[in-house]
């Protein structure tokens, strides 16, 4: 039968040669069959290899834990987390896919931006570096470090590193955070930490953030290296 | 994981509904296990529901199956969709199959209410009884959820429901679908499934200012109210008509969303996502066969431009430098493309059309086809939205619009602007 149906194809191409160049063209002109060729249209805002563009509010994928680009993809697609454009673009994309595009960007390793040059006074900057590294305990603030890892590299398989990001848009996420328009599976611990930050907080965070340099490996640190302070919906112990 | 944390949340919400039959002490539970239906039958109504797309509406993001509150939102207010699961008091429980044929045949509830027609039952009228019944086995069979229903919000006057008589008046005639006997069976079964429960043409036939859309202009074509985007006209071979596509492109476009001729984007996207890619072979041939005939063959007619000539001159220039740039290393230069993942531009319909608001789209907003079991990995688009200006995206369409024997028209700086504040979702 499909010897049958072959034969026909031959004759098929045969009786009508002027099918024939168009056919030929459909197997030559193909895509390179990569995830960079097909996530062409994400790197006009987040670079071919997710290292970013100059753009202070579209962030770098590349390198961070895969669990956590997965998570943020599927509440894109899902509405959950929300920026139209992006909402958009994965709306009708399988969950099987989400989870390759996070790989992809999890294992690529473009060199992180070199530091920005904080724009924020010096008590600033002191306040920021002792949130980060020390948090503060009475308000209910632990050090960033606490979870983002010790070199704020992030931890497998869904805590996101912090570095190489632009402080306009760490700002943008924190203050997501704190009026509850960025939410993730409950117990949402990113939102219990930025309710206890004020406006300042936030500033001071990102300007330091923005301006650390980079520890000679960049990349996260491996599933269960450390015990997190509090519960996380993200990243189930 | 979504699926998971679905059935978890399922899973509570029928231990909280248990509970609470449990601490209702005199009333008597309802039997707790309903005569096993057919499992052929609930598998067949399962396929149904998913030619009908009852899950774009009926389900929300995040939320249980068909369990309803998604917001639609209309150009009359919001509507929030209904819980379809077998609960008896949120749901649809306590329907009987006589009463979930008589919804989707007459568009009334079971106590005489009228639906409002965003419930697609001018279309759904032709579903028949056999297949209702499939639909009503298989909506029986989902867990039950229970999750009220959220009132609609409409403003005046459109909130008084006793409009849709009007409405229906104009714009319903009911009855099951009506082979015919010309033509062949699997043309009929195409017809069923396009004009019954595929409800084709609440996009693809014109919606007027009352929110109906006459027979006589039946996939005509029109552009969505809220979405804004274009569906294209399915009998003109102009616009989206299929009479000089194989059903096997056909074929492609709609089970795979990719195909030799073009890609599918926008709301089509959605249709191919949650319905189309899941119809069989036979089932997709059939539509085909029923689309293909819909088109009149009509030689594309030549373009009349809005814009004084020296203005469209100076357009063509920019545009062919835009898209040598930023699209031929796709597109290539001569527009034909890498098909399927690379959609053609030379000779594709849908950037012709008199209506050039889909291809403004796709160069401000980029996009991906949908994943689907012929196309999980699609290849996407990139949005050009923040690196072009008014006046470039307008040069680079008028230039795809009009290259490569092309036959669109030019278009303006203007339509350009005012597509770029349109809804994403």
């Amino acid at each position: 039968m499909v010897g049958f149906r072959g034969i026909i194809a031959v004759i098929g191409l045969l009786a009508f040669p002027a099918l024939a160049p168009a056919a030929r063209a459909q197997t030559a002109e193909q895509p390179p069959d990569t995830m960079e060729a097909r996530l062409l249209g994400c790197a006009p805002c987040h670079g071919a290899a997710g290292e970013g563009t100059n753009n202070a509010y579209f962030p770098r994928l590349a390198g961070k834990p895969s669990g956590y680009l997965a998570n943020q993809l599927i509440a894109f697609r899902n509405g959950r987390r929300r920026y139209p454009p992006m909402n958009y673009l994965l709306s009708y994309l399988s969950e099987d896919y989400l989870v390759l595009m996070a790989n992809y960007y999890a294992g690529q390793t473009p060199p992180l931006p070199a530091p920005a040059v904080p724009d924020v006074s010096r008590d600033m900057l002191a306040h920021g570096t002792r949130l980060i590294d020390q948090g503060d305990y009475n308000r209910g603030i632990p050090a960033c470090s606490s979870c983002h890892g010790p070199s704020l590299t992030g931890m497998e398989p869904a805590i996101p590193g912090l570095l190489g990001l632009r402080a306009a848009y760490i700002s943008a996420q924190l203050g997501g955070w704190r009026y509850g328009t960025r939410t993730a599976p409950a117990p949402d611990c990113m939102q219990v930490v930025a309710g206890h930050m004020t406006e300042d907080d936030v500033k001071a965070v990102a300007a330091v953030l923005a301006a650390r340099p980079a520890p000679p490996d960049p990349s996260p640190v491996p599933k269960g290296s450390f015990v997190l302070p509090f519960p996380c919906g993200s990243q189930p112990q | 994981m979504t699926a998971m944390a679905t059935l978890a949340r399922t899973a509570l919400a029928a231990a909280s509904a248990l509970l609470l039959a449990t601490g209702a002490l005199a009333q008597p539970k309802p039997p707790a296990a309903k005569p096993p239906a057919d499992a052929a039958l609930i598998a067949k109504g399962e396929y149904l529901a998913r030619a009908g797309d009852c899950i774009a509406c009926h389900t929300k993001p995040e939320g249980a199956l068909f369990a309803g509150g998604r917001p639609m939102l209309t150009p009359f207010g919001t509507l929030h969709t209904s819980n379809i699961t077998p609960d008896s008091d949120t749901g649809i429980g306590k329907w009987t199959a006589d009463q979930f044929y008589a919804m989707m045949h007459t568009g009334r509830f079971p106590d005489g209410g009228l639906l409002y027609p965003a419930m697609p039952f001018a279309s759904y009228t032709k579903v028949t009884r056999e297949d209702s019944d499939a639909i009503y086995a298989y909506l029986r069979s989902i867990p039950a959820v229970r999750q009220s229903n959220r009132p609609h919000d409409l403003s005046f006057p459109y909130n008084n429901r006793s409009l849709i008589l009007g409405w229906r008046t104009l714009f319903f005639s009911e009855g099951e679908y009506k082979p015919d006997p010309k033509q062949s069976e699997e043309w009929n079964r195409g017809a069923y499934l396009v004009e019954g429960l595929g409800h084709c043409g609440m996009c693809h036939t014109a919606i007027n200012a009352l929110g109906g859309s006459s027979e006589s202009q039946a996939f005509q074509g029109g552009l969505i109210p809220m979405q804004n985007w274009y569906a294209p006209s399915l009998t003109s071979n102009r616009e989206a008509g299929l009479g000089d596509w194989s059903l096997e492109e056909i074929g492609d476009y709609l089970k795979k969303g990719v195909s030799t001729r073009g890609a599918v984007y926008g709301p089509m996207a959605e249709v191919v996502y949650n319905s189309l890619q899941y119809m069989t072979d036979a089932d997709i041939r059939a539509m085909a066969i029923y689309l293909k005939s819909l088109a009149q063959g009509s030689p594309p007619a030549p373009a009349t431009t809005r814009l004084p000539s020296s203005e469209s001159s100076l357009l063509l220039t920019l545009g062919k430098s835009i898209y040598d740039r930023d699209c031929a290393s796709c597109h290539g230069a001569q527009g034909l493309g890498k098909v399927p993942h690379y959609p053609p531009l030379a000779g594709n319909q849908s950037i012709q059309m008199s209506s050039a608001v889909n291809a403004i789209r796709m160069v401000l907003n980029g996009g991906f086809p949908p994943s689907t079991g012929g196309n999980p990995t699609p290849y996407g688009m990139p949005p050009f939205a923040q690196s072009l200006s008014d006046d470039e995206v307008a040069a680079v369409v008028t230039y795809i619009r009009t290259a490569w024997g092309n036959r669109g028209a030019a278009v303006s700086a203007r339509e350009a602007n005012t597509l770029r504040s349109a809804p994403l979702d």
